[in-house]
C-alpha cells in the first residue's frame, strides 16, 4: 500500500518535469501552430547556457537561470523573427523541416563547444535534500520544486493569455493572423514575443533537467518525445491539459518502473497510446478548432 | 481636400490582375459607395487601401501622404479601419475582448470607447462575456463595426455589412451610420445592396471586372446607367 502511494507521489512529481518540458511546446503550438521539432534540443541548449552563466559568474543555478532567462528570451525572439516566421504559412512542411534542421545544428554545435561529456548543474545540498512524509515515504526537494514551478508556469501562462492585452493579441493572432493585422497587431512581432516567452519557459525546464540528472548534447530528442506526449495527452491548446498530460506520463512511467524497472519508458508510451485511443483529442481539448 | 485618395491603384493575386488603375476620392465627412457584381474587385480595393494586399506606394494617399508602402498594422494606426467581409470576429475571444482588441494598437485619441460602442449597440453590452461565435449574424456585424470603431478611425471601410442579414437588421445597422459620421468619421461602403448604399452616399463608384465603370452622384445617375455599369452592356 505504501509502495503504491509512494509510486503515485513520485509519479506526480516526475510529471511536473514533463509538464515543464511540454509547456513551451504547447505555448508555441497554441499561438502559431508551429510544431517545433527542435524543442528538446533547445531545452538542452538552455541547460548549457545556465551552466556557462553559473560557472562564469560563480552563481548558483537558481540565480543563473535569472540571468539566462532574458538572454534566452532574446534568442527566441530573434530566432522567430528572422527565421521561423518565414516558414509559417498554409504549408505545414517548411516549419517541420527547418526545426528539424535546427535540431541537428544545435546538437552538433553543442558537441563542438562542450564535447559529448555529461554535465550537471550543481546546487549543493538542496540536490539531495528530501522531506519525510512518514510511513517511509519521502519526497525530494528538487522534484517538489519542479512540480511547484510547473504549476506556477501554467498559472502565469494562463494569466498572461486570458488576463492581459498581450494574451488577447496572442489568441486573436492564433485565430486569424490576417484580421489581427487590421487591429494594429504586427503578427511577426507577436509570434516572436511568444517564442521569447517559450524560451523563458524552456530556461525553467532546463534548470530542473540539469539539476535532476546528467545531460549531454544528444539527449534533446528524447525530451521532445515526452513533451509531445504530454501536450497531446492533455489536449492541444490547453495549458492545464498540458500539466495533466505531464502528470499522466510521469505516473505511467513511475508505476511501470515499480512493476519492472525495464518498463518505465514503455509504460509512458503505452499510456500515451491508450489516451489517444480513448480520447483522440486529448483529455482537455480546446472547445474550438 | 481629399482625405483618402487612390491614384491608378492596381492589385494582383500572383499573375492575376484584380484591379486596373482605380482612381477614387473621399473627402472628409463624406460617405462613398462602391458597388459592383461578385468578383468585380470591391473587397480587393478595400484590402489594398487597408494594407492587406500589396499595392504601389504612391497609389494610396491619406491626408496627401502616400501610404501604399505601409503594413496593415500601420495603416490602422494612421486612422483607417476595415470591417472585413464576413465579419471575421475572433472566435476564441469574447464579445468584449473582440471590441477591446480593436483598440490594440491605438495611437489616436478620439471619441470611441467601450462604453460609447455599447451605447451605439446596446445588445453587445448584454452579450459582452459570450464567445463571439454565439452571436447572431446581425450582432456579429455590430461587433465587427464596433471593433473597427475602437481604433478611432477617421476613415471606416465597410465590406458588405448587410450581407446575409434580414432587412430589419440591415435597417438597424444603417441607422447607426449617422451617429458614426457625427464623430467625424468618413465612410467607404462596399455593398451589393445598391439601393441601401445609394441612399446614404455622396458619391457612387461602380466596379466591373477590376475597372471603374461609373462614377457619379446618386441623384445624377439613372437606373439604366447603373444597370449597365453593374452588369456590363
Ligand atoms: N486571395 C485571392 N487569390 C486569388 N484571387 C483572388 C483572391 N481574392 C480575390 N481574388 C479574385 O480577385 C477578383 C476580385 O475579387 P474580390 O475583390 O473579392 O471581388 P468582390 O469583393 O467585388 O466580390 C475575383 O476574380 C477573385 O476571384
Ligand atoms: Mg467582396
Amino acid at each position: 500500500m505504501t509502495g503504491a502511494l509512494d509510486a503515485v507521489i513520485q509519479g506526480v512529481l516526475l510529471g511536473g518535469l514533463y509538464a515543464l518540458f511540454a509547456a513551451g511546446l504547447s505555448l508555441i503550438f497554441g499561438v502559431m501552430r508551429l510544431v517545433n521539432l527542435a524543442h528538446g534540443d533547445l531545452i538542452v541548449l538552455a541547460a548549457f547556457v545556465i551552466l556557462v552563466v553559473a560557472e562564469k559568474l560563480g552563481l548558483d543555478p537558481f540565480a543563473a537561470v535569472l540571468v539566462a532567462a532574458p538572454i534566452l528570451f532574446a534568442i527566441g525572439f530573434v530566432l522567430q523573427h528572422v527565421l521561423l516566421n518565414r516558414t509559417l504559412g498554409r504549408d505545414l512542411l517548411p516549419p517541420l523541416l527547418v526545426t528539424f534542421g535546427l535540431s541537428i545544428i544545435i546538437q552538433n554545435g553543442l558537441l563542438q563547444l562542450f564535447s559529448a561529456d555529461s554535465e550537471r548543474l550543481r546546487s549543493g545540498a538542496i540536490e539531495t535534500a528530501s522531506i519525510a512524509l512518514g510511513g517511509g515515504i519521502a519526497i525530494g526537494v528538487v522534484p517538489l520544486l519542479t512540480l511547484l514551478s510547473a504549476v506556477a508556469v501554467i498559472v502565469i501562462l494562463n494569466l498572461i493569455f486570458y488576463r492581459t492585452p498581450l494574451g488577447r493579441a496572442f489568441r486573436a493572432t492564433s485565430d486569424d493572423p490576417e484580421v489581427a493585422q487590421l487591429m494594429g497587431i504586427d503578427h511577426n512581432r507577436i509570434f516572436a514575443t511568444a517564442m521569447g516567452l517559450a524560451f523563458v519557459v524552456i530556461a525553467i525546464a532546463a534548470l530542473y533537467l540539469g539539476l535532476r540528472a546528467n545531460f549531454d548534447p544528444t539527449i534533446g530528442p528524447a525530451r521532445l518525445l515526452y513533451a509531445f506526449e504530454a501536450v497531446i495527452i492533455g489536449g492541444l491548446g490547453s495549458f492545464w491539459g498540458t500539466l495533466a498530460g505531464g502528470i499522466v506520463l510521469g505516473l505511467a512511467q513511475t508505476i511501470g518502473a515499480r512493476i519492472d524497472p525495464e518498463w518505465q519508458i514503455l509504460s509512458g508510451h503505452l499510456a500515451f497510446l491508450a489516451v489517444l485511443a480513448i480520447r483522440p483529442r486529448g483529455l482537455f481539448p480546446r472547445a474550438l478548432d | 481636400m481629399a482625405l483618402l485618395e487612390t491614384c491608378n491603384l492596381q492589385a494582383f493575386y500572383g499573375d492575376f490582375q484584380a484591379l486596373y488603375g482605380i482612381d477614387t476620392r473621399l473627402e472628409a465627412g463624406e460617405t462613398i459607395a462602391i458597388i459592383g457584381a461578385n468578383g468585380a474587385g470591391k473587397s480587393t480595393f478595400l484590402k489594398a487601401v487597408a494594407g492587406l494586399v500589396r499595392r504601389p506606394a504612391a497609389s494610396v494617399l491619406f491626408d496627401r501622404q502616400p501610404i501604399g508602402a505601409l503594413s496593415a498594422a500601420d495603416v490602422v494606426k494612421l486612422g483607417i479601419a476595415l470591417v472585413p467581409e464576413g465579419r471575421r470576429l475572433f472566435p476564441s475571444l469574447s464579445v468584449e475582448e473582440n471590441l477591446l482588441i480593436g483598440g490594440h494598437g491605438r495611437k489616436l485619441g478620439g471619441p470611441w470607447t467601450l462604453d460609447r460602442v455599447y451605447s451605439l449597440f446596446p445588445i453587445l453590452k448584454e452579450r459582452r462575456s459570450q464567445a463571439a461565435p454565439t452571436l447572431s449574424g446581425g450582432q456579429q456585424q455590430m461587433a465587427a463595426i464596433g471593433r473597427a470603431l475602437m481604433s478611432n478611425p477617421r476613415v471606416l471601410l465597410c465590406d458588405e455589412i448587410s450581407l446575409g442579414l434580414a432587412p430589419i437588421i440591415i435597417a438597424d445597422i444603417y441607422a447607426t451610420l449617422p451617429r458614426i459620421k457625427a464623430e467625424g468619421t468618413s465612410v467607404v461602403l462596399v455593398e451589393q445592396d445598391i439601393a441601401q448604399a445609394i441612399k446614404v452616399s455622396d458619391r457612387v463608384y461602380c466596379f466591373q471586372e477590376g475597372r471603374l465603370s461609373l462614377v457619379g452622384r446618386p441623384r445624377e445617375l439613372t437606373r439604366e446607367q447603373i444597370h449597365d455599369a453593374y452588369f456590363g452592356s
